[in-house]
């Protein structure tokens, strides 16, 4: 189809959205990404019954843990179509990385690149 | 098995906000049963401490851990040699592991990091119940397997009270009455004699009243 969608995505492929588990969300915003899509199938549609549905369920988890710890819960989100969509695929992609671009970098990744010019700094002293 | 929920993360931030080093433990045996404590918990836990000490710009290091069971030495013993690198422990047990391993380190902090809540039963994933409330003296043989300490909200002996209305109690329309489940399970097991009989006031001694519990078995005794 040679789509085009913003280059910034770093794809990772799972068997079905059901495997995608809460720490692997947290684990990507902890290594600094500005946003996580979790991308499953159509609801009613999972080849596993319920994969979709438990994945919802996750990210509603974390999107309220982020709101807790004071991160904004827009930075991870569930989008549900099918494997043949590649056109909504790469409108999703787009629609994501504007809305991050809407919300800045991730406050995780600033506050580590501070961290490690500050350690850099101490060694040099 | 004990049931617990986890306590909420803005608590626990509170507590260890002040150190630099903190271990959060869990404990393999009850609450991860019901998903409170156990090692998938402690890494959901630390993970979102990490993001919020780390966008606060706060230099706390967070490790994980999870023991067998932190109701046991045996286990409690495998921090040993690593407990002294830590300020402070997050303990995701139930109140009772918490202790013990508060008494088994001194000198180091210990928080606890759920809420403990009862003994009970998954009645499906993600619904727990409570089923005894450890009084000890079990009266379940009399009646039907069902326990008027625990599934009666008023611990009646001798039920069920005039705020049973339609199997259910007055406290909610969503609590069963446990005297009629009682009584039910009694006629289906043609055992309504039990229902009849008065049951005498029963002696607290061996639950709360008789202050801390404590069982000794010379017979297992080392």
């Amino acid at each position: 189809m040679r789509l085009r969608y913003p280059t910034n995505i770093k794809i990772i492929k799972v068997p079905c959205s059901g495997r995608v588990a809460i720490i692997h969300m947290l684990k990507a915003l902890e290594e600094g990404a500005d946003g996580v899509i979790v991308a499953g199938c159509l609801e009613g549609d999972c080849h596993y019954q319920s994969g979709n549905l438990w994945a919802k369920k996750r990210v509603s988890y974390v999107q309220e843990i982020l709101e807790k710890i004071g991160m904004e819960p827009e930075r991870v989100a569930m989008y549900n179509l099918s494997a043949g969509e590649g056109p909504r695929f790469a409108e999703i992609a787009r629609e994501m990385t504007e809305k991050v671009k809407e919300l800045g970098p991730s406050p995780i990744r600033d506050a580590k690149k501070l961290a490690s010019k500050k350690s850099k700094v101490e060694v040099a002293a | 098995m004990i049931m617990a929920r986890p306590k909420p993360i803005e608590e626990i931030i509170d507590e260890i906000k002040d150190f630099n080093k903190v271990l959060i433990a869990g404990c393999d045996g009850c609450v991860t049963v019901c998903e409170a404590g156990g090692s998938k918990e402690v890494q959901v836990l630390a993970s979102a401490l990490r993001l919020y000490f780390t966008k606060e710009r706060k230099r706390l290091e967070i490790d994980e851990t999870s023991l067998t069971r932190q109701c046991d030495k045996d286990y409690l013993h495998e921090l040993l040699d690593k407990i002294d690198d830590y300020d402070a422990i997050v303990s995701l047990a139930c109140g009772a592991g918490v202790q013990f391993m508060a008494e088994m380190y001194r000198k180091k902090p210990i928080f606890p990091g759920v809420d403990t809540c009862f003994i009970g039963v998954t009645e499906e994933r993600g619904v727990w119940a409570e089923r005894c409330q450890a009084c000890g003296q079990c009266i379940l043989a009399s009646t039907g397997g069902i326990c008027p300490i625990s599934r009666c909200s008023k611990r009646m002996l001798n039920g069920p009270c005039g705020g049973s209305e339609k199997g259910k109690c007055e406290i909610s329309p969503d609590t069963d009455c446990g005297w009629h489940l009682i009584y039910e399970r009694l006629k289906e097991l043609g055992q309504l004699d039990f229902f009849a009989e008065p049951t005498d006031p029963k002696d607290w001694v061996s639950s709360r009243d008789g202050g801390p519990r404590k069982i000794v078995r010379e017979d297992v005794r080392l």
